[in-house]
């Protein structure tokens, strides 16, 4: 298994298995190539519009400047696409990716806002401690309605989507609550080594993800649930195990973004926290290249998609568009990478397979 | 729906008449009891609960997503999903106030409304069916379509000071025994009626269920499988604008921030009305209970006075959890 | 090893004897079709005559599917002409075969579950009135269908509450609706008990009583006996004979169906059978049956021989696999591995247990096409670990080239993507995830079936070897030279149970053929 974190098979064309092409046609197969131009035609726009947009400078020992700010603000989008890849490559979806960000920046800040120190930073840490733990059972009790029940997972995970931002409100008791501590503000707005804490943190969870599906077998067990799930079962892949690891991560993921979203305002307000971030996120993790019909993921893609999207974001105001607009882009790209990635999927379609023949025997 | 009579020879004929009338009734029923039930519950605790007057208020309160849940009910029996209605009402409270500000006649206001969400719904539709984009993933981008056309229009609230406007939303009708309702109310049931006629008599809406129970099976068939895919989202599309247009009447303005998260409670209504989300099982009688369940959980929190309004979203969720693992669990002992 | 039997002259013209004198209603002639590079169909000719149930015969892969298909428009034709009553016919879609009155009925009922038994008869094409659909007027039109069959359905119900006996039924009740000429019946009797299959012929009789022409595919001989006028024999793609049943034997037909081999593969060395009076058997089966797919069988397994199952498909050959591997639950008897009882409820269990399940449906149960060949051979040995145990790097190279090169698999690239092999080199992977288990028990289900024959070749070579090292074999196979060529013992199995079982020493191909004509039981004739 290869240690990064393409797919192995990136550069084969699939006709050809066994010749080895050139760099330039290995690169035009990688499935790669076409976010990252995507990426780069949005940043020439930048430039194109703000000659100075990709200018970075030093003030106060840390990095400002337009590309810092999109690192800093893809840090939620990219947590919550992370998990999102992961439970997308089992064939599944999370919708409740939002709710359970807005779950657990309400018992973040509520915890810090009722702690005896409220500016203390042991009081930040014990409180997001406690509102992640709070996710591994979000996570657990997805992963139940998916994996022992057998709930389609856009169905299970609806449930939580309803009623988590009840459940979020519940907690702050309706009230937008206010925080003061240092430490918590630091997730979203602190700085090491120049860069901004929140895109570290994200950082750090690719690596983790990366570390925790290609040097384990974790990747490769949930490529195969996800690629076929009957032959991965006559295989003896434990695929509930599987997927119930893959939502409790996926929730983890969330929780970590509701944090920092809540740290970005030093406050929570249950009811737009994360709000529509299970879209951004899905839509990040299929710009990237990861089929929504599960098996091989790319993580790289999903980190692009996810700069992506912040890019937009960042972009249309840039180029002197209302940032409304955002939106209109959006629904345009989401068009356009589904009518990218659907003539293969038709075509694939539309070859007459030989007849599976004759099924098997009575009971079949 | 009578039972077989066969007279008794084989041990198939055995079979079949030990067969039973059809359960498919059985979840509609059991909506409607619970509805019942919280209505009659509240009856008994809040003063003034069992008033008809509050039962035609939960019409008028919810005439919009009445609406919206019977466009979602085709959609979901034909075996889809539309994310995109709560953007689509958004915009089409915008599309209404925008051009009556404008000074459009308030007649070709409604037609531009309905004619553009029609619109909207049937593109989606020919995504889904032609290039076989996910229902899922097509209703997102019609979803954020709509909600950044409605920004384009404008970002701040418009108010409708259109005098038929105003007039069809305070009109009153009078029932007998001095209560009264809106014309909102009578137009919500009448699309509730209209589309159980389609769904139940006509080729279309037989089709739908077709669709939804076996795609495979109903192209098979020779059944205009292709006309339904597009139709049911062309139809969810209408419903959404018509729930716009009615939720313009209950707010008199066009705002942007308008029905954020509808979508949700529109799917939630047709679950708990009973509806497979699976598709192939379901009536929209079904999803105008659902709706009537959402709206007394509302107005019960509302009488109780000490419950927060978030136990609405938790109660819904609580619901939609329990019908959603039911209909798991009968369908599984089905296989 | 020469000729064991006669071989059946082929011929591509129709007998003339008992030849009935009507045009044929419906006329395939030298039908080919292609897929990529495989042809499933080569020349192929099908004669219906009106008034006639037709038995279309051939084994897996034999092109019975494919053929339907062409003549029900799912797939298209590459060459050949489809005469309807005399007219050249081309269908794009089934709908067009459905209106030149071709309705087929499947296997797997193609109704819809949720609507009622009228609705599912008539959709489409129900009376209407004031542009709406006359309810009653259907459900009386579809009653009086289904009167006219001598079948008492409520038109009213819904069909998912039907047993699949009843559904197919009522599909049929579908197709004669529509004034079909033929109608054709793929497997539809493969899960009725017997009173539902007498319904079923009732209902054919007065089908071709009425003129119209009845295909029917079954894999039950005795039922093609009981029913047919004539047959149509197809094997790899080929038309080997159209036949009267009336004037065939099983024997023969069974012959026809299975053929021979034109290869001739190198005889393996058989000395290795041997004696276990005393020993241990490490998998024994007793009395495990499960409804609808296998009568109560007892098998014993034992180390260092290969156990070959032969018998026609839908002999209960491959639900026998399954329910020693666990992938299927038996609802009766029991298992006992080294004489440990044990329930296999899934089967990791079983992999536990040290037995290894190679599917004979390669592309859905066993290869994982996204991923790479290194991938898919260790999937199973990974899956035992568990993920937070990888095999290490150096261990997963070892594994994987030993394998590449020992099964000889092409292109030797451990990281070429599973789904650009070929079957033969996909079959190879497969078995290497197996064998990188070191299972006790092997179990291979078809494991040679449409692949090459040098791949084949060496998948048979190996088995011997992995026998002869100490491995218990199952083998299971359509092609009755490869069974007895590698086998041990031979079990022959037949609707859905075990009806001999032989040592392995005087077992000719005829004899084989001749037990599953007779379809006599003959367990007297067990081992030792």
């Amino acid at each position: 298994m290869t240690d990064t974190l393409t797919p192995p098979e990136a550069g084969r064309p699939a006709a050809v298995p066994s010749s080895r092409p050139g760099v330039v046609a290995r690169a035009l197969a990688n499935p790669l190539l076409w976010p990252l131009l995507a990426l780069v035609a949005l940043l020439v726009v930048n430039v194109v519009a703000t000659p100075s947009f990709l200018d970075v400078r030093i003030q106060d020992g840390h990095l400002y400047g337009n590309v810092i700010d999109i690192a800093r603000n893809s840090a939620p989008v990219l947590l919550v696409a992370l998990g999102m890849t992961l439970v997308i490559a089992t064939r599944g979806i999370d919708l409740s990716v939002g709710a359970i960000a807005a779950i657990a920046g309400a018992v973040a800040c509520t915890r810090i806002v009722g702690a005896g120190d409220e500016g203390a930073a042991t009081t930040a840490i014990m409180a997001c401690t406690i509102a992640l733990a709070m996710c591994v059972l979000l996570g657990l009790w997805n992963g139940f309605l998916v994996s022992v029940i057998g709930i389609q997972p856009i169905i299970a995970t609806l449930v939580l989507m309803v009623a988590g931002r009840g459940l979020a409100m519940l907690v702050t008791d309706g009230q937008i609550t206010t925080v003061h501590n240092e430490t918590f503000s630091d997730l979203a707005s602190g700085y090491v080594l120049g860069l901004p804490v929140a895109f570290l943190i994200a950082l750090a969870m690719v690596g983790l993800t990366a570390v925790l599906t290609r040097r384990t077998a974790l990747g490769m067990l949930i490529e195969a649930v996800g690629i076929n799930p009957e032959a991965s079962r006559l295989a003896g892949v434990r695929s509930r195990t599987i997927i119930w690891t893959v939502y409790v991560f996926g929730a983890v993921c969330a929780g970590l973004a509701g944090l920092i979203i809540a740290a970005n305002t030093n406050s929570v307000n249950a009811n737009s926290l994360g709000l529509w971030i299970e879209l951004d996120a899905i839509l990040a993790v299929v710009i990237g290249g990861t089929a929504l019909t599960g098996g091989r993921f790319s993580l790289l893609g999903t980190v692009v998609g996810a700069l992506f999207i912040t890019t937009l974001a960042r972009t249309i105001p840039n180029i002197g568009i209302p940032s409304e607009a955002n939106y209109l882009f959006k629904a345009i790209v989401v068009v356009a990478v589904c009518l990218i990635q659907s003539p293969r999927a038709r075509s694939a379609f539309r070859v007459r397979r030989p007849a599976r023949a004759v099924s098997k025997g009575a009971h079949s | 729906m009578s039972a077989v009579t066969v007279p008794a020879q084989a041990s198939l004929w055995d079979r079949v008449r030990g067969y039973s009338p059809p359960s498919r009734f059985l979840p509609v029923i059991v909506t409607f009891a619970l509805f019942v039930g919280m209505f009659g519950a509240g009856g008994i605790r809040y003063d003034g609960f069992a008033d008809p007057q509050v039962f035609l208020s939960l019409l008028l309160d919810n005439s919009f997503l009445i609406v919206l849940a019977v466009g979602m009910t085709f959609v979901i029996l034909a075996g889809g999903i539309d994310l995109s209605v709560g953007s689509v009402v958004a915009l089409s409270t915008m599309i209404a106030a925008k051009t009556l500000q404008m000074g459009w006649s308030p007649y070709l206001s409604i037609v531009a409304v309905l004619a553009v969400a029609t619109l909207l719904g049937t593109l989606m539709g020919l995504l889904i069916h032609y290039f076989e984009i996910q229902p899922f993933i097509a209703t997102l981008a019609g979803l954020f379509l709509a909600r950044g056309l409605t920004y384009l229009i404008s970002v701040e609230s418009i108010p409708i000071t259109d005098p038929t406007f105003s007039d069809l939303a305070f009109k009153t009708i009078e029932l007998p025994g001095g209560y009264y309702t809106t014309w909102a109310v009578v137009i919500a049931l009448a699309v509730v009626a209209v589309a159980a006629y389609v769904l139940a008599r006509t080729r279309f809406g037989r089709t739908v269920y077709a669709v939804g129970g076996n795609e495979a099976s109903a192209l098979l068939m020779g059944l205009r499988v292709a006309g339904v895919k597009v139709g049911v989202y062309a139809i969810s599309g209408f419903c959404a604008g018509l729930g716009g247009l009615l939720f313009a009447l209950y707010t008199l303005s066009g705002y942007s921030l308008h029905a954020v998260g509808m979508e949700l409670d529109a799917i939630a209504a047709v679950v708990i009305g009973g509806t497979l989300l699976t598709g192939g099982r379901g009536y929209v009688v079904g999803s105008l209970i659902g709706v009537l369940v959402l709206g007394t959980i509302q107005t019960f929190i509302s009488f109780d006075g000490t419950l927060s309004s978030w136990w609405t979203r938790i109660a819904i969720g609580v619901l939609l959890l329990v019908f959603v693992v039911v209909q798991r669990l009968m369908t599984r002992r089905q296989k | 090893m020469k000729t064991m039997y006669e071989e059946p002259p082929v011929s591509t013209t129709p007998p003339a004897a008992g030849e009935p004198g009507a045009a044929p209603v419906i006329e395939m002639r030298d039908i080919s079709i292609t897929f990529g590079n495989v042809c499933a169909l080569d020349d192929v000719s099908l004669r219906l005559l009106p008034g006639e149930i037709h038995a279309l015969m051939g084994e897996n892969g034999a092109g019975k599917s494919t053929l339907i298909k062409a003549l029900t428009g799912v797939y298209s034709i590459d060459s050949g002409t489809i005469l309807v009553g005399g007219e050249e016919h081309s269908f794009a879609t089934p709908a067009a075969a459905q209106a030149a009155g071709i309705s087929t009925v499947y296997q797997e009922v193609n109704l819809v579950p949720n609507l009622t038994v009228a609705e599912n008869m008539l959709l489409g094409r129900e009376p209407r009135r004031f542009g709406g659909i006359n309810v009653r007027a259907m459900n009386r039109r579809a009653e009086d269908t289904l009167q006219r069959l001598g079948l008492d359905i409520d038109p009213r119900s819904t069909l998912g509450d039907h047993p699949i006996a009843v559904q197919q039924l009522v599909a049929i009740a579908r197709a004669v609706d529509v004034d079909a000429r033929v109608v054709i019946l793929d497997e539809p009797t493969s899960s009725l008990d017997t009173d539902e299959v007498a319904k079923l012929f009732e209902v054919m009789r007065r089908l071709r009583d009425n003129g119209v022409a009845v295909v029917f595919v079954s894999h039950f001989l005795d039922q093609i006996y009981e029913i047919s006028d004539r047959m149509t024999i197809l094997r790899n793609g080929r038309l080997v004979e159209e036949r009267m049943v009336a004037d065939t034997t099983q024997l023969e037909l069974v012959k026809l169906m299975i053929g021979r081999d034109l290869e001739v593969l190198d005889r393996l060395d058989s000395a290795r059978t041997r004696t276990h009076a005393d020993a241990t058997p490490v998998l024994q089966a007793i009395g495990l049956s499960r409804k609808g797919s296998l009568e109560a069988t007892d098998l014993s397994l034992y180390d260092g021989e290969v156990v070959g199952v032969a018998g026609l498909l839908g002999s209960g050959r491959t639900e026998l696999a399954r329910l020693l591997f666990g992938a299927d639950t038996a609802d009766h008897g029991s298992l006992e591995i080294r004489s440990n009882r044990r329930r296999l409820r899934s089967p990791r269990h079983a992999i536990d247990r040290k037995i290894a399940f190679s599917s004979e449906d390669r592309k859905a149960e066993g290869v994982i096409g996204d991923l790479s060949v290194a991938d898919n051979m260790l999937l199973a040995l990974q899956a035992s670990r568990g993920w937070l145990r990888p095999i290490p790097q150096a261990t997963r190279t070892r594994l994987v080239d030993e394998y590449i090169e020992a099964l000889d698999i092409r292109p030797a690239d451990p990281q070429a993507l599973m789904r650009n092999l070929s079957g033969g080199n996909q079959q190879k992977v497969l078995l290497a995830r197996w064998l990188i288990t070191e299972p006790d028990v092997l179990i291979l289900d078809e494991p040679t079936r449409g692949i090459d024959i040098g791949a084949k070749a060496q998948i048979q070579a190996k088995v011997a070897e992995l026998a002869e090292r100490g491995m218990s074999v199952v083998f299971i196979s359509a092609e009755l030279e490869e069974v007895l060529r590698l086998s041990d013992r031979v079990v022959v199995m037949r609707d859905r149970r075990k009806i001999a079982e032989r040592r392995n020493d005087d077992v000719s191909i005829s004899d084989v053929l001749e037990i599953i004509a007779g379809g006599h039981r003959a367990e007297e004739d067990s081992d030792d």
